[in-house]
């Protein structure tokens, strides 16, 4: 087992846009705080804000936990639904199933995904239509 | 290109942060898709967008884009001004479209990054 010296949890609330993004914020800013590499900060915190988003836009509101080891971040996205039926479709670049109030914000180009795992060293996802996705996203610090 | 000169060239009005007037910019970016600015934008880099909304900050704070321009004369709600105020982000307002603001910032030597 991976032992973290630091694990940080944020309920994430659906449909809540004024709030959304904060707990992305918050992340970076610890991580900056801890002295990481700027450009491992700014691909975790990419990867937290688009995974935050889609929980704020796609779910019925979960979590974002960011755990830290001296050689690697862990970014979990979990949520209670609506899951997601079909994962290769919703990688593909350009699929998105947003409402148009998340178009009017910018969001829905259905890139979300695709920045997570291009800002991964190691992409996870696993989803039950019905039950809930969870994502994993993890940077190497060597 | 300084971000003063930006706001002279596109005779815009500056919102919220100008601790950044003196600062640098060597690329922009106009783009209404916050997922393809989070994608493709560099540290630095200047971003033009139709889009004003809380979001654009979170995103422009995500990946150190320290100045936005709205353009089509499009200004922010108070929030939004006091979220960048806060986090030293330079807003302004160009009544210029999306397309003029790139080209005039595009003649006057600032480039984009493909
Ligand atoms: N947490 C989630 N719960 C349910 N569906 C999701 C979730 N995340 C993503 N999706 C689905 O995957 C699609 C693609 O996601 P993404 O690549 O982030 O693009 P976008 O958010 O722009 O639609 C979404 O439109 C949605 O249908
Ligand atoms: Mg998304």
């Amino acid at each position: 087992m991976k032992r973290y010296i630091m694990e940080h949890t944020y309920s994430i609330e659906a449909g809540n846009y004024a709030v959304a993004g904060e707990a992305s914020s918050s992340i970076k800013g610890l991580l900056k705080k801890l002295g990481i590499d700027g450009g491992i900060v700014r691909r975790m915190a990419i990867a937290a804000y688009e995974a935050e988003m889609n929980l704020v836009i796609h779910s019925v509101g979960g979590s974002l936990t960011i755990k830290i080891a001296p050689d690697e971040l862990l970014l979990i996205s979990e949520d209670g639904g609506p899951g997601i039926a079909d994962i290769d479709l919703a990688m593909e670049e350009g699929y998105s199933t947003a409402p148009e109030e998340a178009r009017e914000m910018g969001f829905g180009a259905g890139m979300g995904l695709s920045n997570m795992k291009r800002c991964a060293d190691e992409f996870n996802i696993h989803s039950d239509a019905g039950i809930g996705t969870k994502l994993q996203i993890k940077i190497y610090l060597k | 290109m300084q971000i003063r000169e930006v706001a002279r060239l596109l005779k815009a009005d500056i919102l919220a942060g100008s601790v950044n007037l003196d600062r640098e910019v060597k690329f922009a970016c106009g783009s209404d898709l916050m997922s393809d600015v989070l994608a493709f934008v560099e540290e630095g880099t200047l971003l033009l967008t139709g889009i004003t909304n809380l979001q654009v900050i979170r995103t422009a704070e995500m990946i150190d884009v320290f100045v936005i321009v709205f353009v089509r004369g499009k200004v922010p709600a108070n929030d939004v001004i006091d979220m960048a105020n806060d986090r030293n982000i330079t807003l302004m307002s160009t009544d210029y479209t999306l397309f003029e603001a790139c080209g005039i910032l595009y003649q006057a030597g600032l480039k984009g990054k493909s």
